[in-house]
């Protein structure tokens, strides 16, 4: 086949659900970092949420059994540590996603906005860790509900 | 001039040993806390700590140049080869100790790795800016649980009491520095960790008065560790649960 330009790459890339949180994508997730062709082969730099995250290497395989299912032959997974990821680079479109399925989208104060059930805004911690690394753990004593927070970092 | 890569590789060994013995240590703990929210934050904070190790020992490995790996390091190094500091490598006992280990190591964390996001190593700073956002959720948790308990009941404020009068004589050892800390600060690449302690005795200081315990008056400190000189008896314990699989069936991959 021939060559597909860098912008084909990340429109493919974009499709690639997150393995953990399936309503976002790794593109809204703001993990893929840079994709470059040297030469035949498609190099695609991807970042770590957290540094001892296990979707990582879920992540770095459907990554690349996605771009050879369209067709690339030559994929170099680069892991970029620096600048260190961040969810200011998180999509506006992840943002509305996460609230829908039920999890709190990060904010800058630290804490969740509001429920994302029930929209109520007397909130309480109950823990700094969740189900994944990324997430915390919080109570809406409005509707009683427990839900998720991304974690702002 | 170039640093000594012996000194450099030292140096990253230790900040690669602290987190994978602490990390070990915390997840001991998975399927048996007290409560489940604990448990998760637990293996989270463990889970951390692994991540960070796969980057320090990922760069020492590079650093070493002999073509192993972060888990040829973690798993095929003897006792007397590990550099961390005694801290971590100590039991768990209760709950409330495991917490306020916790605190005194992320206390410390939080003020080194504010310093190495400078170093003049960028693969450094790149990990210590990756590992200072983990950190700073680590240190509000852990300084949180020990408040909670320090200044809770009477038998929860005895047990960090009696916790405190136990690790504290291992919290010396974070400020011994050697001739490797002295190459690192010379080269940009690390402070002096002695030139931390004003800044860390202020940070412990106010949790551990918000906790209502008392800092032991005793200056004594158990060292050894980091410079590799003598472990305390725990760390082989340790050793032989960690490395049994990587021993028992060589070079096994999942």
């Amino acid at each position: 086949m021939t060559q597909p330009s860098v912008k084909q790459v990340w429109e493919w890339l974009e499709t690639i659900p997150d393995p953990e949180i399936p309503v976002i994508t790794l593109v809204d997730l703001g993990i893929i970092r840079n994709v470059e062709f040297h030469g035949e082969t498609c190099v695609v730099s991807v970042t770590p949420t957290y540094s001892g995250c296990p979707a990582t290497s879920m992540i770095n395989m459907d990554i690349e059994t996605k771009l050879r299912d369209c067709g690339l032959d030559h994929i170099e997974l680069k892991q970029q540590l620096s600048p260190a990821w961040t969810t200011d680079w998180m999509s506006d479109k992840a943002r509305t996603a996460l609230e829908k399925y039920g999890i709190a989208p990060p904010q800058p104060a630290g804490g969740p906005q509001r429920c994302p059930h029930c929209g109520g805004t007397h909130l309480e911690k109950l823990s700094q860790f969740g189900s994944t690394p990324c997430k915390a753990q919080w109570r809406c004593q409005d509707c009683l509900e427990p839900f998720e927070y991304f974690k702002c970092i | 001039m170039a640093v000594d890569q012996e000194k450099l590789l030292q140096f990253l060994l230790r900040q690669g040993d602290n987190t994978l013995i602490l990390g070990h240590r915390v997840s001991e703990w998975c399927g048996h806390s007290p409560i489940l929210e604990e448990d998760i934050a637990l293996a989270n904070t463990a889970l951390d700590l692994i991540g960070q190790t796969q980057m320090w020992l990922g760069y020492a490995a590079d650093v070493q140049g002999e073509g192993k790996s972060a888990d040829d390091l973690a798993f095929l190094r003897d006792a007397w080869d590990f550099r961390n500091v005694l801290l971590t490598e100590l039991p768990n006992g209760d709950f409330g100790r495991t917490l306020l280990r916790q605190f005194l190591f992320d206390a410390f964390q939080s003020v080194l790795m504010g310093r190495l996001m400078k170093s003049s190593d960028e693969t450094v700073a790149a990990i210590a800016a990756k590992a200072s956002k983990e950190v700073a959720y680590h240190v509000e948790r852990s300084a949180d649980t020990v408040v909670g308990l320090g200044d809770g009941t009477e038998e929860s404020h005895a047990r960090m009491q009696e916790a405190l009068n136990y690790l504290w004589p291992y919290v010396g050892e974070f400020f011994a520095s050697d001739d490797v800390d002295a190459a690192m600060a010379e080269a940009g690449i690390a402070p002096d960790p002695a030139s931390l302690r004003e800044e860390y005795d202020a940070l412990v200081g106010k949790v551990l008065a918000d906790a209502t315990l008392t800092i032991p008056a005793s200056k004594y400190a158990h060292k050894g560790g980091r410079t590799g000189y003598m472990h305390t008896e725990h760390l082989g314990h340790l050793l032989t649960s960690m490395q049994w699989l990587q021993r028992a069936y060589p070079g096994c991959e999942w």
